[in-house]
């Protein structure tokens, strides 16, 4: 019996329904066989990617330069909505979920191949960030926990010090407080270029992963992938630039 | 035997046999004609090694004419060598140069253990066919062909699919060792024909564990195994294994 037949098994119990096992139906390794570990990479990184558009959105109202007023209303709207909180559950969950899995994907494939090549040219056949995910991600890894501990820790956790001129808490100030040193920025700049080469495999490859391919659409998916991974990379890069050259104030 | 004026030098990769350690061992060879087949550069090579008294290199080959998928050797780093679309045997020497230094491996894989020199043991492909690839047909006359309309473009699809020879160089090429576009192209010959809808949904499902319990890895879709396939299996080929399996795992009641 497998983790959710038994799950389901507990349920109908709890709820007072009496289910014999042979009236179900097992997924059976639906997950974690070879082609469901890649559904699990494949979904929560499309979720991923979801998230990083409204995270970039919000981010992108410091271009409104107005000393971060506006900035703030998002920030804020961002803690307080239930509806956001509630995603930023699933949200940690789908980050955990990719970041285990494609660490057990990393030594599960490397073990497949115990005596490695003298001589492999790989870049015969495939692009170099399609066969360095486990690299990239790994620096994405490192960058987040930099990043989570610099902005989100401060703000869910620990408190934003100051409050705007409208009230709201001064999560743009301490942004400002960040990127004056240049190492934070040239660490969050190198996470970004990192993150777009991460997208430019990742996204299409998701789509594949799924099943999607087909003639009509892989095309636009392709294409559309390329655009989004550059423009939500040199948005976010953007960011602490300005901020450190004194465009953003 | 033509004679021509290739000087070349081989690392060739020798093992004694499974459980031995090999190592790759240098080996000069001389007036090599450009117009041989990479196989008969290594006849003439083992020819050498026979009249010396040496043991000579232990290589898959069969049909010779690119059809049997035989003949694995991984060339400077890659499948059948530096040319697409050709297996070793239809490889020619003129794709290299006087002088070159030519690297030649078996696949690597922990599937495909090394039986000796350049020989892998592939039947865990004979495996995962064993385990669904086929269709099950009650025995008698063979009904009228047309008694079965199918969509050219399907049936183009389904012979396209079906053009794999099963040599394994998606699996030797690809970074994790996966054999996910020799077992798609397996699911996807008979997935698109009528004759395969019975067992559409099972088949998947017994493959893939095939291929999984064979110690494969998982496909990454870096791509790799299509650039390098001799017959041009398509990677949309592993997107419809991928659609057709999570359909068989989330949809169908059958315990598989």
């Amino acid at each position: 019996m497998t983790m959710i037949n038994k799950l389901i098994l507990l349920l109908n119990t709890f709820a007072g329904i009496e289910l014999k096992y042979n009236q179900m139906a097992s997924f059976g390794n639906a997950f974690s066989s070879s082609i469901g570990k890649k559904l699990i990479m494949g979904i929560t990184g499309l979720f991923l990617i979801s998230f990083l558009a409204v995270h970039c959105f919000i981010n992108a109202l410091i271009f409104v330069n107005d000393g971060g007023l506006t900035f703030n209303v998002g920030a804020h709207f961002m803690a307080t909505n239930w509806l956001i909180r509630a995603m930023e559950v699933v949200l940690m969950a789908g980050l955990l979920a990719h970041i285990i899995q494609g660490l057990r994907l990393v030594f599960q494939n490397q073990a497949a191949r115990p005596v490695k090549y003298a001589v492999n040219n790989g870049a015969a056949n495939s692009k170099w960030y399609s066969r360095s995910m486990g690299l990239l991600g790994t620096i994405l890894l490192i960058f987040l926990i930099v990043h989570l501990s610099d902005f989100w820790v401060v703000s869910r956790f620990t408190g934003i010090p100051t409050v705007d001129s409208a009230g709201h808490e001064n999560l743009f100030a301490v942004m400002v407080a960040r990127f004056q040193t240049l190492w934070v920025v040239i660490l969050y700049v190198l996470a970004m270029v990192s993150l777009a080469y991460h997208l430019l495999h990742g996204f299409a490859s998701a789509f594949q992963t799924l099943g999607w391919n087909h003639k009509k659409y892989t095309p636009l998916i392709k294409a559309f992938g390329i655009w989004y991974s550059i423009i939500i990379a040199i948005l976010f890069a953007a960011m602490p630039v300005a901020i450190y050259a004194g465009l953003i104030k | 035997m033509s004679t021509g004026n290739m000087n070349l030098t081989l690392k060739i990769w020798r093992q004694k046999n499974t459980k031995a350690k090999g190592g790759l061992v240098d080996y000069k060879l001389s007036d090599i004609s450009p117009d041989m087949s990479f196989l008969e550069m290594f006849d003439v090579l083992n020819e050498e090694l026979i009249s010396k008294g040496d043991e000579p290199v232990v290589f898959d080959h069969d049909c010779r004419e690119g059809i049997c998928g035989a003949c694995s050797m991984f060339i400077n780093g890659r499948p059948h060598g530096p040319k697409e679309g050709v297996t070793t045997c239809q490889l020619h020497m003129r794709s290299f140069k006087d002088g070159d230094t030519i690297v030649v491996e078996p696949w690597r894989a922990k599937a495909f253990p090394v039986v000796k020199d350049l020989t892998v043991d592939r039947s865990a492909f004979d495996r995962v066919i064993a385990a669904g690839g086929f269709i099950s047909v009650n025995t008698g006359n063979a009904q009228d062909a047309n008694n079965l309309p199918i969509p050219k473009v399907q049936a183009d699809s389904a012979f396209e699919a079906a053009a794999c020879i099963g040599c394994g160089a998606c699996v030797a090429t690809c970074k994790n060792a996966s054999a996910m576009l020799f077992v798609s192209a397996k699911v996807s010959q008979l997935a698109q024909l009528p004759q395969g809808q019975p067992e559409r949904y099972r088949r998947v499902q017994t493959m893939v564990a095939q291929m999984d319990a064979e110690g494969f890895g998982n496909c990454t879709n870096t791509g790799a195994c299509e650039a390098e396939c001799p017959k041009g299996i398509s990677l949309e080929n592993i997107a419809r294994m991928n659609r057709d399996y999570l359909s068989a795992k989330f949809v169908s009641e059958e315990d598989i």
